[in-house]
């Protein structure tokens, strides 16, 4: 019976490891992705300046600057953005279909970027924000455990942090995992 | 003619002399290069605490806390923007009166356990920590067990018996 043991255990473990790298391997698993700590606590508190004037793109008027309180009783996305950031343009497109789509208000936060630039980013390729805030110094960015732009927080009413998304958003992720949750937090009582 | 090949000849003693000196100083140069390499640490001089006492906790502290951008380096190493932020702020930290303790869970809040280079010890980390410990008491449990029964099977084979003592020597006589 030992000796059995003795080979079933190895071959046992040896399958272990093959399903672990079977999954590690799949094309949408980042090993470098990292668990948020944030997930589960409330929003840090910021209050935030915006830009001195919203960009030029026709459609509902713009908040510029807000706080953490400001977002209280709705879900909302908070995005961090930067013009100097690449795949924050990848996913701009993605982000500009979501809105009204999704009926979920989007707040961008410009992460470590020049007043100018933000808003020019925004006047070339479109505003999908309901409100800008500028974080110049990142000291948010840390508060919310920003590591890199983009980088994208569901919040529930109660300014909880329900889910973070590093990286672009995808038309994919938006509808595999941010939308459903949306819609269960936004059926939630306050 | 004859002074330029004496000028010549005094020359090519004294490069020769000129060669030796200048590859003694070389190989000098090479070996304080290599005595004197220091490891490059990315904090500027302009991000530092003017208390030393201080400076020297958060360089201590900056070096338990992992880079998020470039995830092999510690905050004091790396040269990304984010280290650099967090460097700034972790003195901020020490500087307005945290323990080193406070400091680290002040980072650790805000990007989990994944920050510290040296993670707690606590049940999901267990078998990082005594995974290895673990493995090298089963291999030599494995060993000695196997060494054992190895040398068990290698006892001195039975005398032979008269039967076959008379065979052999019938086989050694036999002529080649």
């Amino acid at each position: 019976m030992v000796k059995r043991l003795l080979f079933i255990v190895p071959a046992l473990l040896f399958l272990a490891l093959v399903v672990y790298f079977f999954v590690a391997l799949q094309p949408g698993h980042d090993p470098q992705t990292l668990p948020s700590a944030m997930v589960g606590r409330p929003v840090p508190s910021f209050d935030l300046p915006g830009p001195p004037a919203p960009p030029n793109y026709a459609g509902p008027p713009v908040k510029l600057g807000f706080t953490n309180r400001d977002m209280l009783g709705r879900v909302v996305l908070v995005n961090f953005f930067a013009s100097w950031c690449v795949p924050c343009r990848v996913e701009h497109p993605v982000l500009m279909g979501l809105g009204p789509a999704a009926n979920v208000p989007v707040v961008g936060i410009a992460y470590k970027d020049k007043a100018a630039d933000a808003v020019g980013f925004l006047n070339e390729y479109g505003n999908p924000y309901v409100a800008i805030a500028l974080d110049q110094t990142g000291r948010t960015g840390i508060d919310f455990g920003v590591y890199g732009v983009p980088e994208t927080y569901v919040v529930d009413k109660r300014g909880i942090i329900r889910l973070r998304h590093v990286g672009p958003l995808t038309a994919e992720s938006v509808a595999r995992e941010i939308l459903p949750l949306v819609r269960v937090l936004s059926a939630q009582p306050q | 003619m004859a002074l330029a090949s004496v000028l010549s000849l005094r020359s090519r003693r004294s490069r020769r002399l000129e060669g030796r000196t200048v590859i003694r100083r070389r190989i000098l140069l090479a070996a304080s290069f290599v005595v004197l390499a220091l490891p490059a640490f990315a904090v500027e001089p302009s991000e530092m605490l003017k208390n030393p006492a201080l400076e020297a906790r958060a360089r201590a502290v900056g070096q338990e806390l992992r880079c998020l951008v470039c995830q092999n380096e510690s905050i004091d190493e790396s040269h990304a923007d984010l280290a650099h932020d967090l460097r700034v702020l972790l003195r901020q930290r020490i500087a307005a009166g945290d323990t080193d303790q406070q400091a680290i869970d002040f980072i650790v809040r805000r990007y989990g356990d994944f920050v510290l280079l040296k993670p707690p010890v606590e049940p999901a980390t267990w078998l990082l920590w005594f995974g290895p410990a673990v493995l090298l008491v089963l291999g030599a449990a494995g060993a000695f067990i196997f060494v054992r029964r190895r040398n068990a099977g290698a006892r001195e084979p039975p005398p032979l018996t008269p039967a076959e003592r008379q065979r052999l020597d019938a086989l050694l006589r036999e002529p080649n």
